[in-house]
């Protein structure tokens, strides 16, 4: 009965909490609105960063370029942190009905999904200079370490605020009334990945 | 006289059309199994990778299935299908702008051609 009773649970539609009612002239939460607005303005910062990769990659002068790539390692990376968006958005349905246990489970693991991903980018940012491509060896050299290496800053932000997010909950400050504090992290999360999706693609698996 | 309102004005008028643009988010089996679907997409780019195929074709694949998984991602774990027009359009209006910026910015520098 007790295990019924809990599968059910898991299987009953997932709602937005009750306050996303806003009394703001669009109907809808401003701190969500801006960061649809932040991410919308996020794909220009990403898209100048991808198109000088685009630019400079076939223009190397002299040292290694994209034979460097170690294509199965990095789809393990990629494969991280795919999955980190699936336990970020189960961490959302946690708190939108309360399960709070739940919750911190998911956001830590998110969180160290992020990690692992970080870990793997300077392991492979230490292998590449240790191969000799460093940001200063040429211009696909520098491009490569701006792109990748500003989008490692922003997952790094993410894990911050995942793991502030994991200790309000520890101290009771996370409620299912603010769960869209937990909504507006996620997507944040998502946005990292969806940019990782196309830097995957055009950067490591399109040859040159 | 009317009054002009904003898409997404949350007026009586407009209450229920709000709630259906405020959509019950999908379920978390739902969730699990865009996971599945994401994980094999990135297995068959990566098999695309590795084949012998024309350059262009591959290319072409593995840019519509990154145009997949992104889709997937907004649409189901970033709950656009699910949450209000004006949302969507914020994200779509960044998104198409600096798709047109910087294709326009490559071609200008001839990157694309041969």
């Amino acid at each position: 009965m007790a295990t019924k009773e809990r599968s059910l649970a898991h299987e009953e539609p997932v709602t937005p909490a009750p306050e996303h009612h806003h009394a703001t002239n669009t109907g809808l939460s401003n701190e969500k609105l801006a960061m649809w607005a932040f991410l919308g303005s996020e794909c220009l910062l990403f898209g100048a960063l991808i198109s000088t990769y685009f630019l400079y990659r076939g223009r190397s002068l002299s040292g290694p370029t994209t034979d460097i790539y170690d294509i199965p390692y990095t789809s393990v990376s990629s494969f991280v942190l795919l999955m980190s968006s699936l336990t970020m958005v189960l961490a959302l349905a946690a708190i939108q009905r309360g399960d709070y246990r739940r919750l911190r489970v998911w956001l830590l693991a998110t969180a160290l999904l992020g990690a692992s991903f970080i870990a793997g980018q300077v392991y492979e940012f230490t292998s590449f200079i240790r191969e000799g491509l460093t940001i200063k060896t040429n211009l696909f050299g520098s491009s490569f370490f701006v792109l990748t290496g500003f989008h490692g800053v922003h997952v790094t932000l993410g894990i911050v605020m995942l793991l502030s997010l994991w200790n309000l909950s520890l101290r009771g400050s996370l409620t299912q009334e603010r769960s869209e504090v937990v909504e507006i992290a996620g997507l944040y999360w998502h946005f990292v990945d969806v940019v990782w999706i196309v830097i995957f693609t055009v950067v490591y698996l399109i040859p040159t | 006289m009317t009054q002009p309102t904003l898409e997404g004005v949350d007026h009586p008028a407009q209450d229920q059309e709000a709630q259906v643009e405020h959509g019950a988010h999908p379920t978390e089996a739902k969730y699990v199994k865009v996971a599945l679907v994401l994980a094999v997409l990135t297995a068959v780019e990566v098999g695309l990778y590795y084949t012998k195929f024309s350059e262009a074709a591959t290319n072409a694949a593995l840019i519509g299935l990154a145009a997949v998984k992104f889709v997937m991602v907004a649409a189901y774990f970033m709950h656009l299908k699910f949450d209000n027009k004006l949302l969507r359009r914020l994200f779509i209006t960044g998104f198409v702008l600096a798709s047109f910026v910087y294709v326009g910015f490559l071609l200008t520098l001839g990157v694309f051609l041969p």
